[in-house]
């Protein structure tokens, strides 16, 4: 479970979020959403320890972040940052098998090269594994640094908004790879999505952040309504529910 | 294949050692032997040191053409020469012994690198790029600074200021020779030890801190090391040609096309003590001592990395 207790935040003296306070559950998918300025990308980071926490607590099961060691925190949570991108010039496989890093510290074992391996195989990142990452598609990107993550064995992933510059193919095929890691492998992902129907259509439960506060969560069905997009997002999109999951007509 | 191209490097190494003690080997080998030794393990160690501390750089940083050199650390050395020749004037500056004027550099060149880049890195709020602009910059100050002050030195004592801020390798103190290798083989081996942690930081900084290594720490560990080697290096031979780093780390990432420091490490050593032995060996024997090393390197090295990027551009 991942508890935020009275997290406020801010950036260069203007306020980013105010006495945030929010339980995600363990297990499934939890999209963080909100229009553009929200937070949520804030908050996401202040879980990753990408920001410095200055005002409340973040626990991640039992560890305190801040308190607990980074490389403790490596080995329970994973991330995935806003456009990832890589200086070195580095192979997929290379990329996959960083995500052990943190079990063996620059000494992998057989254990570590079969997880690396399995998570190749998984993510179907086979063919391409010799490839250098600026030679694949954003996409196929993607789907090497979620691979990484799930090689990384956590029982938490954060991904800020790893849908950018992906077409609807990619999108929907990460999102379903994200939905198997949570069903199969019991993981919990917690994702700042800026489509809401991809959270609708995905995630268990959304979180709707508005000015740096939390403006309602729950599943999707009670969240995404007229009231949300006019009161949160502050448009006039209509909801319509198609077997039973609430769709925004753009 | 990678490994092996290490092995090729580390016997082009022994060659040009080899080629470097026999060649046009005239007088007696008692001499010979131990002028000549001296000479070249300074130029093995200058060029593997300088060579690490460029990778080192390149890969905290995350770029692949600034070099410590660039960032303006070549210029501390002269800048403490000059303030040197500036106070004390020329004949006292030449009194100096050789040990205690080798002590004060390493100690000053390392203080006053780290305190630069801490300063440095405070105003950079931990973003790397804007500490490297500001490095740059402050590079240029250093520069001009410099000069300012050697414009208001005698022109006599100002030859001796030029002499010095050339790299030497004709006279090498055997004393300091022992006391560069004691201050640098322990940052090497600190390097080496570093190297899997290296390959992480290169990922850049969200992607290391993912896994667990806080990049903030580890640069500062790197930066001391940095820092360390290119001190006694400097110390010992004075700066070398800005380009030597640049042309070296370049020329390693082509024999050894990865990323992994078990790898680019070795590599890099290797290639630059190669490139200072095989320099310095065409220095005195076919041009005859005419020109300091740096400028060799300097020429073989601009037109070798203009080539390198032509290339690239084309493939």
């Amino acid at each position: 479970m991942i508890r935020v207790d009275q997290v406020s935040h801010q950036i260069g003296g203007a306020p980013i979020l105010h006495d945030i306070s929010l339980e995600i559950p363990k297990g499934g998918i939890t999209a963080l959403i909100g229009p553009n300025g929200a937070g949520k990308s804030t908050l996401l980071s202040l879980m990753a320890r990408l920001q410095v926490l200055r005002q409340g607590e973040i626990h991640i099961d039992d560890m305190q972040i801040g308190k607990v060691s980074d490389r403790v925190l490596a080995r329970h949570l994973a991330i995935m940052a806003q456009s990832t991108h890589v200086s070195a010039r580095l192979r997929v496989e290379e990329l996959v098998a960083f995500g052990r890093y943190p079990w063996h510290r620059g000494r992998p074992g057989p254990e570590d090269h079969a997880l690396v391996e399995a998570a190749i195989a998984r993510f179907g990142l086979g063919p391409m594994r010799a490839r250098f990452l600026d030679e694949i598609s954003g996409g196929q990107r993607q789907r090497a640094f979620v691979a990484m993550a799930f090689a990384q064995d956590t029982d938490y992933l954060l991904l800020d908004e790893p849908l950018n510059n992906l077409d609807i193919a990619g999108a929907r095929s990460l999102m379903r790879l994200l939905r198997q890691m949570a069903d199969e492998d019991g993981k919990t992902v917690v994702i700042v999505l800026h489509d809401i129907n991809y959270a609708a259509r995905f995630a268990d439960r959304i979180v709707a952040l508005h000015e740096g506060r939390v403006a309602a969560q729950g599943p999707a069905a009670e969240v995404v309504t007229d009231a949300l997009l006019r009161d949160v997002f502050g448009t006039d999109a209509e909801v319509s529910v198609i077997d039973g999951q609430p769709v925004v007509l753009v | 294949m990678l490994h092996r191209r290490l092995l090729w490097l580390l016997l082009a190494l022994v060659l040009a050692c080899a080629v470097y003690m026999t060649f046009a080997a005239k007088g007696s080998w008692s001499f010979l032997l131990p002028f000549r030794g001296q000479k070249l393990a300074a130029l093995v160690l200058v060029g593997a040191s300088l060579s690490v501390a460029t990778v080192l750089f390149q890969t905290i940083t995350g770029n692949r053409i600034l070099t410590p050199s660039i960032m303006g650390f070549d210029q501390l050395f002269i800048m403490i020469q000059t303030v040197l020749v500036f106070m004390m004037g020329s004949a006292d500056y030449v009194g100096l012994p050789a040990l205690l004027l080798f002590a004060l550099n390493i100690g000053l060149m390392s203080g006053l690198g780290l305190g630069l880049f801490t300063l440095l890195r405070r105003g950079a709020r931990g973003e790397m790029m804007r500490l490297v602009l500001t490095g740059i910059i402050f590079g240029v100050f250093l520069r001009s600074a410099t000069g300012f002050v050697q414009r208001m030195i005698d022109p006599v004592e100002f030859s001796v200021v030029t002499v010095v801020t050339y790299a030497r390798f004709n006279t090498v103190d055997g004393l300091l020779l022992v006391l560069a290798t004691l201050v640098t083989l322990p940052a090497l081996w600190a390097a080496w030890r570093m190297r899997a942690r290296l390959d992480v930081l290169g990922l850049g900084e969200t992607v290391a801190l993912g896994l667990g290594e806080p990049p903030r720490r580890s640069q500062s560990a790197v930066l001391v090391l940095i820092c360390t080697l290119v001190a006694s290096a400097t110390a010992l031979v004075g700066p070398m040609a800005a380009f030597f780093g640049l042309i070296v780390s370049a020329l390693a990432h082509v024999i050894t096309p990865t990323e992994r420091h078990a790898i680019l490490l070795p590599s890099a050593a290797l290639t630059g003590a190669v490139v200072l032995v095989g320099g310095q060996t065409l220095l005195e024997r076919v041009l005859g001592l005419a020109t300091p090393i740096s400028v060799v390197v300097e020429a073989v090295g601009g037109a070798l990395f203009l080539f390198l990027l032509l290339k690239r551009r084309r493939a």
